[in-house]
């Protein structure tokens, strides 16, 4: 199960919204826990290098990835997954999501934008051991209301497509 | 050198998010990471002993795939080496 705070999480369906018709991409900044999943503390936009097809396709550049690996490396946080938009599309991974994914255990957040407006997000964990036998499993997503409540409110948003 | 290595593969190197490795060229570094952290080898070059192509090296802030000498390239002690994945989608051809 992915756990993220209710401001990550609108924060990257917003920026969604920002970038619409165009594919909006970021990192995930957390903490893989054992036997719960990834947790995110932060979320860090990320510039969207495929301008030349920008409405379907995203790439963030590795020279950024550096930097924001260093950036969670200073907090004492780990890259745990990543984010992007699907413009007037489903929430779903693509053919092309799934064979430019490469970072085993990290979550991908894919959330559709309707006509400008953020609708339903999803997120997918990568498993597996390599780039033979991985693959996007279903992965509830948690989205904890306010960071001292004690029972977090459990939200899944799959099947409301 | 340091080398940083990347969520993923931090299972093949004892969870370690840092390793310290000598070495005088960047080839010379991932040839003996490769023997300190065996288990490694096969996720980041092919059969043929190529880097994959969605693994991306740098040195410092630059990609070895652009230096002058490439992987060849003359390291120092202070020098840092980032191991990045590639990261990239989009849309038009759902499941």
């Amino acid at each position: 199960m992915l756990r993220i705070h209710y401001a990550e999480y609108e924060a990257l369906r917003a920026h969604g919204e920002e970038t619409y018709p165009n594919e909006c991409c970021g990192v995930l900044l957390g903490k893989s826990v054992a036997g719960e999943g990834n947790h995110v503390r932060e979320i860090v936009r990320a510039g969207n290098t495929r301008t030349d097809s920008a409405h379907n396709r995203y790439h963030i550049a590795p020279q950024e990835l550096v930097k924001i690996q260093r950036q969670a490396r200073t907090l004492g946080l780990d890259i745990v997954g990543f984010y992007h938009s699907h413009p007037d599309h489903p929430a779903q991974w693509s053919q092309t999501d799934f064979a430019e994914a490469h970072w085993l255990g990290c979550s991908y957040i894919i959330t559709s934008v309707e006509q400008g407006k953020a609708a339903v997000t999803n997120s997918f964990l990568l498993s597996g051991t390599g780039e033979d036998d991985k693959k996007f499993e279903d992965e509830a997503v948690q989205i904890d209301i306010a960071s001292n409540v004690a029972e977090p409110a459990a939200h899944n948003q799959k099947g409301q497509e | 050198m340091n080398i940083h290595i990347p969520t993923p593969l931090r299972a093949y190197t004892g969870g370690l998010e840092t390793v310290s490795i000598p070495g005088a060229t960047v080839s010379a570094v991932f040839q003996q990471l490769t023997v300190s952290y065996p288990d490694l080898k096969p996720h980041l070059f092919t059969p043929e002993g190529k880097l994959r192509s969605f693994v991306n090296v740098y040195l410092n802030d630059d990609d070895i795939r652009y230096l002058d000498s490439k992987e060849e390239s003359v390291v120092k002690e202070s020098d840092e080496l980032t191991i990045i994945p590639s990261i990239a989608g989009g849309t038009n051809c759902c499941r």
